[in-house]
Parts: C-alpha cells; structure tokens; sequence
C-alpha cells in the first residue's frame, strides 16, 4: 500500500505495508539509518524518533499509525534542543560504541523541548527507557545538565 | 616492491575515493614501514577518481594527503573502548601532528601487517589494543615525522638536526611547511630503520595523558556513525535465520509455502544452523520467517535446565578437581584447623546483549569473498572463510565498521555470524546479503559467560589471617573445542577457568586451586573480563568475610595481606582515601563495600556506597582507582572504567540467563534486565600516576563492582552475598 509520511520536514512516498513499523520503513526504505534497531518491543530506545514532538520508539510504530504526523529522526534534528543535546554530547565524550546514541539523543531533546529545567530524577526518568550497554548514563545524565545549561544562557543573551 | 591495495572499510561505503597504498617491508618487531614507488610515480598515484585526494602512504598506518590531513590505520576494531583515539594518539604524538588533522579508519585485514603483537594474529581483545600497539604506533608516528623532516632538509638544503615539527608545521627559521606540502616529496624517501628512531620521553608529551582530547570515532551523536545494520550496497537483500529452540538441535524438516508467498520473499532454505530467509528488507523476513513451520530434531540437543546443570556443579565442587595451582599443604591445614570457614556461590549464564544485536554482510563472488561488519578476530574470521570457499585468505576482503558494542561477542570462537552469513551469501552468487538476528536470536543465539559455581574454603590462624586458602571452581571451558585451546589449555585446565583465584594476590601460605570443566552443550564464550567476572567476586567476597570475622576493617585486612603487591596496595590506600573510607560519616540506611582486583595487567579498586531500604538497595556511588600504567587518554580510561562498572553492576543487579529443558527463558530486554539509567550510580575514577607501560582498561574495571556491591551490602545487613545477580528479599 502506498503511504505519505512527513519526515524531517519533507513529504515521503513509500509503498509497503502498513504495518511495517516505522522503523524500518526509514532505515529500509528511506535511508535513513541513524534511528537504530535495537529490540523490536520498545524496550531498548535505541530507535526512538519524535512523533508530533513525542519521543517515540518507531519499532512498534506502525507506517499506518505514523502516517499524517510530523515525524523528525536524527538526521532532521534541528531543535534547539536537539542541537544543545548534540553540542552536549560532543564536548562530554558522552558515545562509546555509540549505537545507542541517536535514541539516546532524541529522548534527551525532546525531554529538554517538555522539561527546560530537569531535575536528576526527571532525566532518570524520561531516559529509563533507552538502554545504554557501554554505561554512559552518567555522562548522559552530565550531557542534558549542560544542554540546558546552554539553552539558559542562549536564553539569557537573547 | 610496489603493490596496489584497494581501499578498505570506509572507502567502499564512500565510494569513488581510490588511493594508492605503497607499503612493504616488515621489521622483526611487526612494525611494517618503507615505502618504495616502484613502476607507479606519485603523480600517477595522485590521479585519483572524482578529484579527490589521494594519500601517500609513509608505512602501514600512516598516509598524508597533499590537503593536510593525516590518515591513520587502526589495526584493532573501534568498538567504543576508544581504540581509534588511543592509538592515533600515540601515532599523532610521534607524528607532532595537530590533532584536528588525524582522521583514524579501520586497517583492512592483513596478518603480517596488523597483527596484534601480543597474539600473534589480528585480532582484538584482552584489554591488550593500547598494550600491544603503544610502542608500534609511536613508532610509525616517529618513522613518518622522519621522513617528512628528510624531505624538508632536502627542499630547504639545511641540516635535519635543526628542522623543527609542531603541530603539523615543519619548520626552520622563517620557512616553514605544512605536512600536505611536503607529503609528495617525503613519500619518495625511504622509510628509516625502527631502530634509528628516537622516540619521546614522558617529560616531552603533548598528547598522550592529555585530558578530553576529542574523540576519534566520530558521526555517534548525529546518527552518521556507519555499523554493520548500516551498510548497503547495490541489490543487498536481508536473511534471518529460524534458529533451533535448543542448542544443538537441527532442521528435521520444513515447510515454506505460506512463508514464500509472503511480500517480498526472495528465497528460503536450509543452511547448518536453520533455516533461512532471504528477503527484500528485514521486515518481509521476519514475517515470512514467522509462517515457516519447522520439525526440530533434538536428538542432538542439550535438554538440560540451567537449574540441573548448576545442581551438577554443587555435586562437583564437593570433590577433588584438576588441580590448577598449589602451594604447601592445603588439604591438611584444612583438615587440623579449628575452624574452616566455607562458603559456596552461583553465578548465572550471561548473555552479553550488546546494543547492536549480531550481524554481518557478505558477497560471495564464485571463488572470491567480501564481507562488512564490525570484525573482531580478522584472522580467525578470514580464516574460517577462506576455508568456507576453498580459497586462501588473500580471497577473503573484510571491511571492517563500528560495531555496536561487542563485549567479547562479535569475536566469535567458532566465527558463528559470520559463518552462517557466508552459508547464506553462497547461495546467493554475487548478490550481497546482509544477514540480521533479532533480538531474540542474540539473546537465545549462545555462546553465553559460562555459569560457575565456586566452593572457597579458608583456615584462619590465630592472628585472624588466612593459612590456607582453597577453591574449587566447577563450570565450563570456554577454551575447550577452540582453536585457541591448544594454547590456553594446559594439563586439563583451562586458565580461563580459573584465572583471578589462581594467581592469588594475597599473602596465603597455602594455596591450592582445583578446577571441574563438565561438558555442557550450552555455546559459552567470553564476556568482558572473562573468568575474573566469577573469580574476582568469589575472592573478594571471601577476604571480606575472614576480615569481619577477625573483627578487622575490610581495608586494612587487605592491606595487610597485600603486603608484597604493590600495586594492589596503591589502588586501595587511593580508592580508600577519595571514597572517605573510615573517615566519612554515612547516612542512616548506608553502607560502603570494597573489592580490589587485577586482570589484563591492571589493578583496579573500587569502592561502592549502597543504600539499603527494606529488601530493596540502590547503589548510589562508586570510587575507583585504576593503574593501567602510562594514562595514554585519561578520559578514555575513565570512561572506560565508568561503563566496566555499569557492566559489571547490571550482572550484579539484574543480568541472568536461564534454560528450562534446555531452552533459553530470556529473549530480550523485558525478562532479560539489564542496567537502565535509574540504577547508574554516580562514578568516580582516579588514575594512578605512572610511567610503566600502559596496560589493560577496557576490562579491568568489571570484576571488582559485583563484590564491592557485595560486601556494602554485607556491611548494611550483615548477611553475605554468594549469589549473582544479588537479591536483598
């Protein structure tokens, strides 16, 4: 079946089944392949994108139900946000093998775009959900700190 | 000699870059140098496609383009333990490189050029990348900066001795010169002798043990990164494979009709480990897989539960084992002391559930293989192919990419994933396929940490120190069956078996170590750090016990017994000191646990801070001190003892594998728990200064958590901990 999905700001035509999961509708047929696959049943994170605003993980995440909403992956991460977590992640040295980080990253900006001001237990608890099997939560933990640190002063100086 | 190698890993996924790698000549020592332009001139090397820039290559891992960038080789797979920012740090500090010139990709695979030197072949693992390349790498950096000095002198006609080279400038008076000006000219040079090199003394340093320079291993926070799950190449298709529920089973027969008539369908059929699915993208595979109907003939099978396997282990270690290590006359100081003190303890299978679930990529051109994935033991993996496709190694090219986490898994014993994604690519002549396992087949795929259990018995004399010290270990060989077991396995015992407890560091006067390795038909393999994820725990938790039972604090006990172990002492006295061990007031509910422990030729300590609350504890804190000798990158090693730590803790805390009648209970992440966010404790890690040779960091880290958490919890309750993962309730 042929579906329209709005994905980093562009209209995308793909023709697959409608319950092909989001994500590998992208990573498959869209080359897109910064989300990544990690577990298949939203346990992991490691595929999450935002739907609407809303981290979502796109492995169940059907085509069909994503059809219609704004869905912006890590190659579309233009938020500022998304750009304070990123420049966060960078000088911290957060990534060790990395493969979890676009999840990592998408969870954390739309946290930042709800929460400007999260507290350690609210980042522990928007980022349970993205596993990490090299161990860098804590500079996760240091790298959304700093993010919102910086939007602060951005905000500050504007 | 000039020989044309085509490019490796990253240039077939950025096709269209060709460069001409002049390389030859090898010294004794593996360091592979000299370039000699034969029949082919630099300007016809420079005629590369789509102007790009070419690289003229001074030695195995170093080249430079005429546009200034320096390119390293990285002989070891970058698979988060920051192996391409260590080793370009030591070529780069040789190199007098500006560091934002270095770009870092893996080598291909070629066993003379990048073997590991402490193995013998190319292979990574056993902590031992910075290890075995810290002298090689500065090295190359050193025989590259030679000959661009060389080149300068000849240009400017003044002495080498006065040319002076930093930060990628070479200079002398007022001229000077950026290494991509004078890379053409130096490329002709010859390559200088190793032994003509002189490398820098510690004192002379500007990179190596400088903090947070930036990583290497770039494009993880934008998604560019490129893993095995990432390579596509033209007409790849995408296999799964139905994998017997039990290990050992096989295909007895199957139907594929309704699984062929699904959407995009390419192909099923049987290899040795299933069946398989060929498809257009992973999604039509995993459905048509769903609608195959399978008979699996068991009769092969290990039907056993892990339960009844660890039961058998319990009745092994009531008797004598092969004896691994002994020292005196321990069974009769056991025997005539008043009081023995023995406990008994049981660690579960371990998957190592990396993030990137297993996969490889492979295209099978008659007699001719290429593959792409994240390759951890290049010879072995070559090997097995070529053997495969009845070809020599030379017909085997792997690219090598980021993997996903590895742990231990991706390098394979038997080269399982590999295997099988050959298996399927040979039936498929020519077209690429890339072969992915679900969740559920990584986690039910094997090759797990062996489950173990231990029986320690102390005598204890009169001063409340240990005279005699014995443990008997029962569990699987992760050696045996391996072409790795001729050399690890001597006289029945396989040292991985046992290494942590044999070898042990503290002042015991006898000692004896006695090993059990039954033959279970569960795949085992390692796991980061290896036996010392079961010995380390069992020792420390020991130690810890004879040290309250004499009423002694569980620091200075050690101490004490660690008298002629200097190392050990250091990390100790220095994790004790910043952790406030003795000297802090703890909060009502709180506790502090210890363990000290070296593997991988660091010794590490590590201090855990637990909060106790009911029958549910949290560990809040951990302080660790590491010697791993010359701190090549401080923030590496940080945060490679900050994720050894999260590693350890979630088999501490949730990790465990369990079979019932021989099939695997777990599958993915919602029964198999690992460590999430919640439960990170804050970490803390101290290096020890030092000038010797650096020496493991990856793993070093994971051993002392679990008993550390361990004993903070013994410290809070006063019970002991002698099974993992640790339950309070």
């Amino acid at each position: 079946m042929s579906y329209s999905l709005t994905i980093n700001g562009q209209v995308r035509e793909l023709d697959v089944d409608g319950d092909m999961p989001l994500l590998w509708a992208v990573r498959d047929h869209l080359e897109l392949i910064g989300t990544k696959f990690g577990c298949g049943i939203a346990q992991c994170g490691a595929c999450t994108v935002m739907v609407d605003g809303q981290a979502q993980r796109s492995c169940m995440l059907t085509v069909d139900a994503a059809a219609g909403s704004e869905i912006i992956t890590i190659e579309g991460l233009q938020s500022r946000e998304g750009q304070a977590v990123q420049k966060a992640w960078e000088q911290g040295q957060v990534a060790q093998c990395g493969y979890c980080q676009s999840g990592q990253v998408m969870s954390a900006a739309a946290l930042l775009a709800q929460n400007p001001t999260p507290d350690d237990a609210a980042i522990d608890d928007a980022m349970a959900g993205n596993l990490c099997r090299c161990g860098t939560y804590g500079r996760i933990r240091e790298g959304i700190r700093m993010a919102a640190a910086d939007i602060r002063r951005s905000e500050g100086d504007a | 000699m000039m020989r044309r190698v085509t490019e490796n890993a990253c240039d077939s996924l950025n096709a269209g870059r060709r460069s001409f790698l002049k390389l030859s000549a090898s010294t004794a020592a593996g360091l592979v140098l000299g370039i000699q332009l034969g029949g082919v001139s630099a300007s016809e090397a420079r005629t590369g496609e789509e102007g790009t820039e070419d690289l003229l290559t001074f030695n195995a891992f170093v080249s430079i383009s005429p546009d200034n960038r320096v390119r390293i080789l990285i002989k070891h797979l970058e698979m988060g333990q920051g192996v391409y920012t260590g080793l370009a740090t030591c070529v780069a500090e040789e190199l007098d490189a500006a560091w934002d010139q270095v770009v870092c990709e893996h080598a291909p695979v070629n066993t003379e050029k990048y073997a590991n030197l402490l193995m013998g072949q190319q292979a990574t693992g056993g902590s031992t990348a910075m290890a075995n390349s810290y002298r090689q790498m500065r090295e190359a950096g050193a025989a590259a900066r030679a000959m661009l000095v060389a080149a300068a002198a000849e240009r400017w006609r003044v002495p080498a001795d006065e040319i002076a080279v930093q930060e990628g400038r070479v200079s002398h008076g007022s001229r000077s010169a950026t290494f991509g000006d004078l890379a053409s000219a130096a490329g002709q040079l010859s390559a200088p002798d190793a032994d003509t090199l002189t490398l820098k003394g510690p004192a002379d340093f500007r990179l190596i043990g400088r903090d947070s320079l930036p990583r290497k291993d770039v494009g993880k926070q934008d998604g560019t990164a490129v893993y095995t799950q990432d390579v596509k190449l033209p007409g790849m298709v995408t296999a799964m494979v139905a994998h017997p529920p039990r290990f050992g089973g096989r295909v007895a027969s199957f139907d594929d009709t309704s699984a062929r008539q699904r959407k995009g369908v390419i192909d099923v059929f049987e290899i040795d480990s299933g069946v398989a699915v060929v498809a257009e993208d992973y999604w039509s595979a995993l459905k048509a897989r769903e609608q195959l109907e399978i008979d699996w003939d068991d009769s092969g099978a290990e039907m056993r539960g892990s339960r009844q396997i660890l039961d058998e282990y319990h009745q092994l270690v009531e008797t004598e084992g092969v004896v691994a290590e002994s020292e005196g006359d321990t069974e009769a100081a056991l025997q005539q002391a008043s009081e023995v003190t023995e406990l008994t303890f049981e660690f579960p299978y371990l998957a190592h559930a990396q993030m990137e679930p297993m996969n490889c990529v492979a295209r099978i051109d008659g007699s001719q293989a290429e593959l792409w994935y994240g390759c951890q033991s290049a010879t072995r993996d070559q090997q097995v192919v070529a053997e495969m496709i009845d070809g020599s190694p030379e017909d085997v090219t792997i690219h090598t990419v980021f993997a996903g986490g590895g742990f231990g898994r991706r390098a394979n014993p038997h080269s399982d994933y590999v295997v099988e994604a050959v298996n399927i690519a040979r039936r498929l002549q020519g077209q690429p396929v890339k072969l992915v396992w679900s969740r559920e087949d990584d986690m039910r795929g094997g090759y797990y940490r062996p489950a173990y259990v231990h029986r320690l018995s102390a005598a204890v004399g009169r001063s409340g120190m240990p005279d005699a010290f014995r443990a008997r270990i029962a569990g699987q060989s992760i050696m045996a069956g391996t072409s790795m077991a001729a050399g690890m396995i001597t006289d029945g015992i396989d040292h991985s078996s046992v290494e942590g407890l044999a070898g042990f560091p503290y002042a015991v006067p006898q000692r004896r170590v006695e090993l059990h390795s039954p033959v279970v038909g569960v795949p085992v393999q390692w796991w980061r750090s290896v036996g010392n994820t079961h010995t380390a725990f069992s020792k420390e938790v020991l130690i810890d016990t004879l040290a309250r039972q004499a009423d002694a604090d569980p620091v200075s006990y050690r101490l004490a017994l660690l008298r002629d172990n200097p190392r050990e002492t250091a990390v100790l006295q220095l994790a004790a000191e910043k952790a406030g061990w003795g000297s802090r007031e703890l909060p009502e509910g709180r506790a502090l646990g210890v363990a000290v422990h070296t593997s991988f030729g660091s010794s590490v300590a590590e201090i855990a801070e637990v909060s106790v609350d009911g029958d549910q504890f949290r560990v809040e804190r951990v302080v660790a001190a590491i010697d791993c000798g010359t701190a090549v990158n401080p923030d590496v090693i940080r945060a490679q003892v900050e994720g050894a730590i999260a590693y350890g803790l979630s088999a501490a805390l949730g990790d465990e594998l369990t079979l019932t009648d021989g099939v695997v209970d777990q599958d993915n992440f919602h029964n198999y728990r690992v460590l999430r966010m919640p439960d990170m404790p804050v970490v803390e890690t101290h290096i020890l200064p030092s000038t010797n040779a650096p020496s493991g960091v990856g793993e070093p880290g994971t051993p002392p958590i679990a008993p550390a958490v361990a004993n903070a919890l013994t410290a809070a309750t006063g019970r002991t901990f002698t099974r993992l993962p640790l339950r309070l309730g």
